[in-house]
């Protein structure tokens, strides 16, 4: 064939890394010992993560009123942080489904770590429900089983039950399709292990698994469906959060736009955060190399776009408000801008439509500090607008009479400390005890963008078995 | 494995490249050779179509896992709302069955997930505490990270393991070695 068809791309991970230098690059992190770096953010998250717990054992002892929530702004700082958080877990599912339906091929240096951050997001969110049952040891009741009230069953025509099979169905799915991405990589922990604990524990989870093509055909199969099935699950989680709100009569919640808002706030919140993670794990594990700077652009032109859909979603519902004819939906929404709570709804703009614009200039994309920066303000810009959504819309209630104000309570600002705990000393045990990188993934794409030295046999024969022309399964070929 | 107290489960010869795998793999199916498999560190492309692999089952298993899931979802919203405990909400059917469509969607992901990952674990047998392949000490130590084995699999009694052996040889792998079964 014309060599000059050969059309490289610019490589997905960097430093010509042969398949042996990828295993022992992402397992030797986990073989080590700890480094000081991690032992201080481990023991740092952990001490959060046991004043959280305080917090809610003192909360569930004593009840709810030691929260500022009252009988006017019921919702605040807790499902605040639960829409918060699963919003979080989204761009995780994004980046290892809906990316991988698209071939972004460049997503195998973080989907896993994505994937562990959906898991411990959810996590962090579940809680809040439940500790805001007042009795949360009863949570199980959401869930329909015979029981000896009556048998009383839930009511499947509320979007809280609908809530609850959102969220216990799509942490199952995320656990299965994280646990099933990192079986091929748990044989080669095992393999490589000496005799002990890890070789034992990796030996059970690896399910005796030995790379054969046939295991790989079904597994690939398995993979697609997951992620097939993972897309429009994410999907449906958000819409069914947004809808919590959105089947309610408060003005500022009952819009049809929530549910795309939503779904398009929750990616781009989620982006910032797996930004966020990615920069600190690639300094901090020296994984330069695998999550490189064109990984961190592709992220930023990612959170360019669901901004601006974000920014769209703040207008389109301004305009409408102010369109509506509607005194209540009108009051609401100019109370949201410039009442008393006007500076949060300024943060909130500013962090997440006027902050990510920086981002279209190549030279802060590639700037790490600055993006690092930019990606905190567009977490704390998604936090608040939930806290926005929320406690604006129920502050001014239709009656002035019952109109109140709103202040979080230590007990609050802590259990959110505390999930932030549980959240980085989930993640720090993750990247010390598994492998944070995809290897397997990886092994498969580290020959894109380099000269197919021995491509040509494979991509001719790819090419005759698909009947492509020459130049296409050249392209193919290298790809591996 | 085998029935026949037979001890030699297969040949195996190793390679250091995909590429070099796959050629090998369509030699030796072109030379007759039955039962053959290889194993890869990670899933390569066009393999499965060198080694003349059948397609699998799982989109069956998954899309009855899904059917099953959403018939039980709807099953249960439909009876404990119309049948086992009836409300009458401001004179709403009690099959409102728009609300119960979240909620069917939810059980239908599920069943279609758990049925297509446990169908995939029980297609490929796992898990497996013992495979003979890890015998073979190169394997044991390569084969999930850096090399690629084809493996000509013994099947019947009557199989030519010193045939085999020296086919494979002529490939030029890397190493060539018996996979002994316990």
């Amino acid at each position: 064939m014309a060599d000059s068809t050969v059309v490289l791309r610019p490589p997905l991970i960097d430093g010509n890394k042969t398949f042996a230098q990828v295993t022992s690059d992402v397992c030797s992190g986990m073989e080590g010992k700890p480094t000081p770096l991690w032992w201080a953010s481990f023991l740092t998250a952990f001490s959060f993560l046991l004043l959280g717990g305080s917090a809610i054992g003192y909360l569930v002892a004593t009840g709810i009123g030691t929260w500022g929530a009252n009988r006017t702004i019921g919702w605040a700082f807790d499902i605040t942080n639960f829409v918060f958080w699963i919003g979080i877990g989204h761009a995780g599912t994004l980046i290892s489904a809906v990316l991988y339906l698209l071939r972004q091929r460049w997503r195998t240096s973080v989907n896993r770590a994505a994937e562990a951050m959906t898991l411990f997001a959810v996590m962090c969110a579940g809680l809040f429900p439940v500790i805001h049952l007042g009795r949360p040891w009863m949570a199980y009741w959401i869930f329909p089983y015979p029981n000896t009230r009556g048998p009383l069953w839930v009511n499947f025509r509320s979007p809280l039950v609908w809530d609850a099979f959102a969220i216990s169905t799509y942490f199952t799915i995320s656990l299965v399709f994280w646990y099933v991405g990192l079986i091929p990589d748990l044989a080669t922990v095992r393999d490589r292990a000496k005799e002990g604990l890890r070789k034992k524990l990796s030996g059970i989870f690896s399910l005796g698994w030995n790379g054969s093509t046939r295991t790989w055909s079904r597994y690939e199969v398995v993979y697609l469906l997951l992620a097939g099935l993972a897309t429009p699950l994410v999907l449906s989680v958000h819409t069914i959060v947004s809808w919590d709100f959105a089947t309610s009569v408060i003005p500022g919640w009952h819009t049809t736009i929530f549910p795309p808002y939503f779904v398009a706030g929750a990616i781009f919140s989620g982006l910032a955060m797996v930004l966020t993670l990615m920069l600190v794990a690639r300094k901090t594990m020296r994984l330069e190399q695998y999550i490189t700077i064109r990984h961190v652009e592709v992220m930023c032109k990612l959170i360019i776009a669901t901004s601006g859909m974000v920014g769209l979603a703040y207008a389109t519902e301004f305009v409408t408000a102010l369109y509506s004819g509607n005194p209540y939906e009108q009051f609401a929404f100019l109370n949201r801008a410039f009442g008393p709570w006007g500076w949060s709804y300024g943060i909130m703009v500013s962090c997440n439509v006027i902050i990510p614009q920086l981002l279209w200039s190549k030279r802060i994309r590639t700037n790490i500090a600055i993006v690092f920066v930019i990606s905190i303000f567009v977490n704390i810009g998604m936090w608040f607008e939930r806290f926005v959504i929320i406690v604006t819309s129920l502050h001014r209630d239709y009656l002035p009479s019952s109109w109140a104000d709103y202040r979080p309570t230590p007990i609050e600002i802590a259990i959110l400390a505390g999930t932030f705990g549980l959240f980085f000393s989930c993640f720090l045990l993750f990247c010390r005890f598994l492998p944070v990188i995809a290897m397997a993934e990886v092994k498969g794409v580290l020959n894109e963008g380099r000269e197919p030295a021995h491509g040509h046999g494979h991509a001719e024969a790819a090419g005759k078995r698909a009947g492509l022309p020459e130049r296409v399964s050249a392209m193919e070929g290298v790809r591996g | 494995m085998n029935e026949q107290s037979s001890k030699l489960y297969g040949v195996m010869a190793e390679f250091a490249t995909p590429e070099e795998l796959l050629e090998a793999a369509e030699k030796t199916r072109a030379a007759g050779f039955a039962n053959l498999n290889a194993y890869t560190p990670y899933p390569v492309e066009g393999l499965s179509e060198a080694l003349g692999l059948k397609r699998t089952w799982v989109p069956q298993i998954t899309l009855l896992g899904g059917i099953l899931g959403g018939c039980a979802g709807f099953g249960l919203q439909y009876w404990t709302s119309v049948i086992a405990y009836p409300l009458n909400i401001g004179g709403r059917p009690l099959n409102s069955w728009p609300a119960f469509i979240p909620v069917t969607f939810e059980t239908t992901v599920l069943g279609a997930a758990t049925f297509a990952v446990f169908g995939m674990l029980a297609l490929n047998k796992l898990p497996q505490p013992y495979h003979p392949v890890f015998n073979v000490a190169r394997f044991a130590a390569h084969a999930s990270s850096d090399r690629f084995f084809l493996c000509i699999e013994a099947g019947k009694a009557s199989f030519d393991g010193a045939g085999a052996r020296k086919f494979l040889e002529g490939l030029k792998p890397a190493s060539v070695a018996e996979v002994l079964d316990e």
